[in-house]
């Protein structure tokens, strides 16, 4: 497995970040030595192991299905870049 | 005014109770200290009306006899909770101007018993990092120097909060902790420093880096001040699906339990070669009080240890890859406008909102969650953290209490570790193991290193027993007796 300047490309637009071509280079290299340092993992036996993805040993608890808050237009689009008539605006999806 | 800086939490709030002092008089005390420190960089915005607001309020609840447990101490909080109506950033330029509509639950809880806020502190952007120097506002600055050397690291991420505390500048503070995020800077500024049993403090409100392993807690000048702070920040909240619904221990008796007969496990695994000899020392001298105060020392084994850090440098940026996509330019903070279409903008926005570490983070871990690349990366860290837990679950079948360094080494200077990505992260070697098993964990100041510098010993108890590392805790407290204060915090203040 290595890094290359493809896959960087690829990762940032999977990311939604705007990562410019002449920062690609730097940027596998510093993914690929961060990957490698991780590679260690793979001398761990596993087989069997079940993946623990939280520690809480409880599973999530349920609530009834209702409302228990709203009716916060004003609150929500407080601190939005652009809004207009209760939405917040965007540019332009479909064309 | 240095009187007033003199007490610690616990002895200032019985000055108030018992009306030798005024809760505007002590917050006045801390506002001047924040700002004759301020050279530290340690807040990011001070909320001094907000404060004082707060301050007569309290004198109010005192004389009318209706005081909190908390009433009148002055807080700072990491910029990381959301504090409604209070600039909250997580010291990133995609979050500036957001003001929250509310409150986090853990701030809302140390209002309601009496505490007053004096203002947001610094930290490394979204907490990613070990020295406060990802922050946006700039690193916060060690109050400690070793003798006329060079700005040293406050530690990171929550380096302002560690800062202030030590330096006076607050009585006082929260943090977060992801991998070591409290323990590791307050073990560089000489401070206690706090994380508890995963979901015993909810997370609601406070800025997401990585769900299962972020928990907050409180920085504090000593052991009784941190447990004081602990039981008003901890609670179930049903706003938080991971918070527990489990009773807090009692933490005051457990200040004055006896740590005779405990066995207290020494894991080998945490013997490294790189460590400060100091450290090693420290470690030794730890034992040694313990064993002195009635304790036994138990030899123990965590042999997953080594992976812990590769294992949460998959599963925190993994899930801080999913956590950050909410920061699009839409609904809040930073938006660029570029290009023609949304997926334009939003590229923009967050190529220009978050910083290098941040953005690093992020496409670790939208590697390790790709297609082709799931099993080997996010499913593999998850069965390795697993195994680590396991260790720690063995272990606590033999001891009660397990004692390690905080830190490989004591506070390093500023800008010195920034090149190499990974030499940063060993900083958290002795920290994150707790994170990824959710047990709780204290770095405790108590000695210092050959240039003068503070070192911390961390102590590990269960899940939901910080009965027992208080009672471990304040054990070493007492038996290190350390009284140090920062030299340049003294300049500053008596300036």
């Amino acid at each position: 497995m290595s890094v290359d300047k493809d896959t960087v490309k690829k990762i940032a637009r999977l990311a939604r970040l705007d990562v410019p071509e002449e920062r690609q280079e730097q940027i596998a290299g510093e993914l690929q030595a961060i990957l490698s340092w991780i590679e260690e993992l793979s001398e761990v036996d596993t087989a069997n192991v079940e993946p623990l993805a939280s520690v809480t040993g409880h599973s999530l608890p349920l609530r009834v299905d209702k409302v228990t808050d709203g009716n916060k237009v004003d609150d929500i689009l407080a601190n939005a870049p652009e809004q207009a008539s209760g939405f917040f605006v965007v540019p332009k999806v479909v064309e | 005014m240095n009187s007033y800086l003199a007490l610690t939490a616990t002895q200032a709030r019985a000055a108030l109770q018992n009306k030798e002092i005024s809760a505007t008089e002590l917050t006045n005390a801390y506002l001047s200290a924040a700002t004759a420190t301020e050279a530290l960089n340690n807040y990011v915005c001070m909320t001094a009306d907000k404060a004082l607001e707060m301050a007569a309020a309290s004198d109010k609840r005192i004389a009318d006899g209706t005081a909190g447990p908390l009433e009148g101490l002055p807080v700072g909080v990491k910029d990381l909770f959301c504090t409604k109506g209070v600039a909250t950033t997580a010291c990133s330029a995609i979050l500036k101007g957001f003001v929250p509509e509310y409150e986090s639950s853990v701030t809302s809880q140390l209002w309601s018993d009496g505490a007053v806020m004096l203002g947001k502190l610094n930290c490394d952007e979204f907490a990613m990092g070990s020295a406060n120097e990802t922050s946006v506002f700039g690193a916060a600055v060690n109050p400690w120097s070793a003798q006329g050397g060079d700005d040293l690291a406050a530690g990171g991420s929550s380096g302002g909060s560690a800062s202030a505390v030590a330096a006076g500048a607050a009585l006082l503070a929260t943090g977060t902790d992801t991998g070591g995020s409290i323990r590791q800077p307050a073990a560089f500024c000489g401070v206690v420093g706090m994380k508890p049993t995963y979901g015993r403090c909810s997370r609601w409100g406070i800025v997401a880096f990585a769900s299962s392993l972020d928990q907050a807690g409180p920085f504090t000048r000593d052991v009784a001040d941190s447990a004081l702070m602990f039981a008003s920040m901890a609670g179930h909240d049903a706003k938080d699906s991971t918070s527990a619904d489990a009773s807090l221990p009692d933490l005051q008796a457990a200040l004055q339990a006896s740590v005779k007969g405990m066995k207290i496990g020494i894991p080998a695994e945490y013997v490294m070669d790189s460590m400060d000899e100091a450290i090693t020392k420290l470690w030794q001298q730890g034992q040694d009080w313990l064993v002195e105060a009635g304790a036994e020392l138990v030899p123990i084994s965590l042999p997953h240890t080594r992976y812990a850090l590769p294992t949460y440098y998959i599963i925190a940026p993994a899930e801080a890859s999913s956590n950050l996509a909410r920061y699009d330019g839409v609904r809040y903070g930073t938006r660029i406008e570029a290009g023609h279409s949304l997926d334009d903008m939003y590229e923009a926005t967050r190529a220009a909102g978050f910083g290098d570490e941040v953005q690093r983070r992020i496409m670790i871990g939208t590697y390790a969650l790709s297609a082709g690349y799931y099993d080997a990366y996010y499913l593999k860290a998850q069965q390795v953290r697993r195994l680590i837990k396991d260790d720690f679950d063995n272990a606590f079948t033999e001891v009660d209490a397990i004692l390690t360094p905080a830190t490989p080494t004591a506070a390093f200077p500023l800008g010195v570790k920034q090149d190499d990505p990974i030499t940063m992260y060993l900083n958290d070697v002795f920290t994150v193991p707790a994170n990824l098993a959710g047990i709780p964990g204290i770095s405790v100041p108590a000695g210092f290193s050959d240039s003068g510098l503070p070192l911390g010993l961390q102590v590990l108890s269960g899940a939901f027993q910080e009965d027992t590392l208080y009672t471990v805790a304040a054990c070493l407290e007492k038996q290190a007796g350390f009284a140090g204060q920062p030299p340049r915090h003294a300049a500053m203040i008596n300036q």
